[in-house]
């Protein structure tokens, strides 16, 4: 998967309009998103490059199998969202993680992380493990938040991890489903 | 500015704030009750996983904010961090009218009589200020029964053998039990443990004019949808408030109580929702904030006469937090567990507060909550790893067949586990912050290491094919079970405030929180917490009769 093919694929639905539009006005002014490395970036805080690493990491976190994994479950579209909001705090962290992620697998594999192997990304994450742990372990809590947490955050796109879990997505128990007279019964 | 003077100010509407409004507010005093916070409805349950009372990663469900309100942790390395609310670490309990109870998970439980006497059962324990309590189980009993059917409980704790008399049974029956209950109440029975249905502030029936738990997964961390969960929010405050004597404040941040220069409260200084600098006068000041706030705000009401803070003469304010040690036990089922009925907890033992041989205590075992998807992340053996493909593939395989039981184990006081304010570190509001030190007594992790291993048995009996155990590590506790800052006693050398909440020094300032807590049981507090409210009121309601207060 290519730099490009992410941007396109990633956001949720509901995102892509506005990151399309956003995209389109800013195309036209490069250099003023200065320090963002791609000006082209459809995401809120990621650069598109940063994103096609973070996004290879967590995809390692949380694999695709049978079920959908954090790429299919739009987690990289979760962290991006929270990165300017809840968790404005971790820009820095995470703009220097990700750049610390492909120096280590440039410097073991030749490669940044996002393309290399399966097999090598996951020895290049082991890697990261022993030596950026304080990434390592937020990037990982970020990606379970994204993956198995509530759907209006930015992931679990479709319930994927709901679903996979058994667990009914929607709730028809409700206030208006609901004979407040009787008890209930298990 | 200085408002019309009123009889008394509260500040903190929780569990223990929003009873002594009530209680005063009947009584015919004048009361403001001052809450940080703001007033949440059940149209505020969201069902937000990420963004609860529980699972804080994206914030607070119910407060308090980020922004505003950090707190510095020296942690038991003693490295010394800013939090911010949300975070572990901070011990929040919550910051909205009904304060913890209006999220909590709501279990009511009365402590046993032995709780009440820790030191008596079992002697000094080095390294611990282990004490017993200046009141018994008995002087609380009545208060214990008012809370039961004022706020409303449910439940069924006739099997429990353990139990200290009790004189009228519970208002309502329990709820009907979910799958985990139906395997381990038969599997408590088999190892000749005495399972019961807990007794949980919930109506399981129409109570008070409220309806019935509809039984939903989202319940211990969020407002409930139905308003079938009992806090003082849905009851006792709206009667305090109905009385015409009770005025409440929501959103406004107490600074300090103010005192006169014979050293008597003379009323509190706080921050409005405008964050104006108000001043309210009052003949009583009740301090009703957890153990934490109140500690803080005793604290930071110094004077000529309390250079150290209000109480502080002896150095005993602040100290001696606790919460609750829980170790965990986790087990694996070849058949489905889960059957999406909460609250999810339903079933406990008593088997293990006491008697336990060569260890001071012990704590109620009870099959946990509902573990939403996200919390089940941190429930994997150790034997898998925390990410990658044997981790969904456990996530996938187990979460519908896996239970936990745990149980609070009952701490023992360490005088160096405390609140300081922070010398450098103030709030939104220039306040100087709570500052968190300490750790657990190592005899509490022996306590939890014993208890967890009756807990792993259990799951064994009920079937589990695997099982393991955490036991917490040595860091401070608090959290929402956060008590003991402002002990109880009679001798004002070693504690804070007398037999009916009183502080020792200052003859019309109270604290009626968890603060005043001796020891914390080995159960969840919020009803001792109810009790001790309605027992402190009633006493000084008794005592404003005569003229005592009146300046």
């Amino acid at each position: 998967m290519s730099v490009n093919q992410i941007s396109r694929g990633a956001p949720g639905r509901r995102g892509v309009r506005r990151r399309k539009f956003l995209g389109a006005s800013v195309a036209t002014a490069a250099g003023v998103a200065a320090g963002c490395g791609s000006s082209r970036s459809p995401w809120r805080f990621l650069t598109a490059r940063e994103a096609f690493t973070l996004e290879a990491i967590c995809q390692q976190f949380i694999p695709a199998d049978q079920d959908g994994g954090a790429r299919e479950a739009g987690v990289v579209n979760f962290i991006d969202r929270q990165l300017v909001s809840h968790y404005r705090r971790f820009q820095d962290a995470y703009r220097s993680g990700i750049a610390r992620v492909d120096e280590i697998s440039s410097a073991r594999f030749g490669k940044p992380f996002g393309e290399l192997t399966q097999e090598r990304q996951a020895a290049a994450l082991a890697e990261v493990e022993k030596q950026e742990r304080a990434f390592f372990d937020m990037v990982l809590a970020h990606t379970m938040q994204g993956f198995y947490g509530d759907p209006r955050h930015g992931g679990n796109r479709d319930w994927v991890s709901w679903r996979m879990l058994g667990v009914p997505p929607l709730p028809v128990r409700g206030r208006r489903h609901y004979d407040f007279t009787k008890p209930q019964s298990a | 500015m200085a408002l019309p003077k009123v009889n008394a100010v509260i500040i903190g509407s929780g569990a223990g704030g929003g009873i002594v409004a009530k209680e005063l507010a009947q009584a015919g005093l004048s009361v403001v009750l001052l809450e940080r916070g703001k007033w949440y409805s059940a149209a505020d349950c969201r069902k937000d996983d990420l963004r609860n009372q529980r699972t804080t990663v994206l914030g607070n469900g119910f407060g308090p904010d980020d922004a505003r309100n950090p707190r510095v942790l020296v942690d038991e390395n003693g490295r010394e961090r800013i939090l911010l609310a949300s975070e572990p670490g901070y011990n929040n309990n919550a910051a909205c009218v009904g304060g913890g109870t209006q999220s909590y998970g709501a279990q009511a439980w009365r402590y046993m009589e032995k709780d009440f006497r820790m030191r008596s059962t079992y002697g000094a324990v080095a390294g611990s200020t282990l004490e017993d309590w200046p009141i018994s189980y008995q002087d609380l009993e009545p208060y214990y029964e008012k809370a039961e059917w004022e706020i409303g409980v449910s439940g069924d704790d006739t099997a429990n053998i353990y139990k200290a008399p009790r004189r009228k049974p519970l208002p309502m029956p329990p709820l009907p039990p979910n799958r985990e209950q139906q395997l381990l109440q038969p599997a408590a029975k088999r190892l000749g443990y005495h399972p019961f249905d807990i007794p949980m502030l919930r109506n399981s029936v129409p109570y008070n004019g409220r309806p019935g738990c509809m039984r939903c997964r989202w319940c211990v961390g969020f407002v409930c949808e139905v308003d079938a969960k009992c806090g003082t929010q849905n009851t006792v405050i709206p009667t305090a408030l109905s009385t015409g004597n009770c005025e409440l404040r929501t959103e406004c941040m107490a600074k300090e109580i103010l005192t006169d220069a014979r050293g008597r409260a003379t009323g509190v200084a706080y921050f409005d929702a405008g964050d104006r600098l108000r001043e309210q006068p009052a003949d009583i000041v009740v301090v009703s904030c957890a153990a934490i706030e109140s500690a803080r705000l005793l604290l930071n009401s110094r004077s000529k006469l309390f250079p150290n803070g209000i109480g502080n003469r002896y150095d005993w304010v602040g100290r001696n937090l606790q919460g609750h040690t829980y170790p965990r036990a986790v087990g694996l089922f070849d058949v489905e567990t889960y059957d999406d009925v909460g609250p999810g907890a339903g079933v406990a033992i008593c088997d293990f507060n006491h008697g336990n041989p060569g260890l001071a205590g012990g704590g109620m075992l009870a099959n946990e909550f509902i573990r939403l998807p996200y919390q089940f992340v941190n429930y994997v053996p150790p034997r898998i790893g925390r990410w990658g493909k044997a981790h969904k593939d456990f996530m996938r395989k187990w979460y519908r067949r896996s239970m936990a039981v745990m149980g609070p184990v009952q701490e023992m006081p360490v005088f160096d586990s405390r609140i300081q304010v922070d010398p450098k570190v103030k709030d939104y509001w220039g306040i100087p912050v709570a500052r968190m030190s300490g750790r657990k007594h190592p005899h509490t992790l022996e306590i939890a290491a014993f208890t967890v291993k009756k807990a792993e048995a259990w799951l064994k009996e009920a079937g589990a094919i695997e099982t393991w155990t955490v036991v917490p590590g040595p860091g401070l506790s608090g959290g929402q079970h956060q008590a003991g800052t402002c002990r109880m006693g009679n001798d004002p050398k070693t504690s804070v405030v007398n037999k009916y909440c009183r502080v020792h020094d200052a003859d019309n300032v109270f604290v009626i929180d968890g603060s005043v807590h001796v020891t914390n049981g080995g159960f969840n507090p919020v009803l001792t917490i109810m009790a001790i409210a309605y027992y402190a009121s009633d006493h000084l309601v008794k005592e404003w009769k005569g003229t005592r207060f009146r300046s």
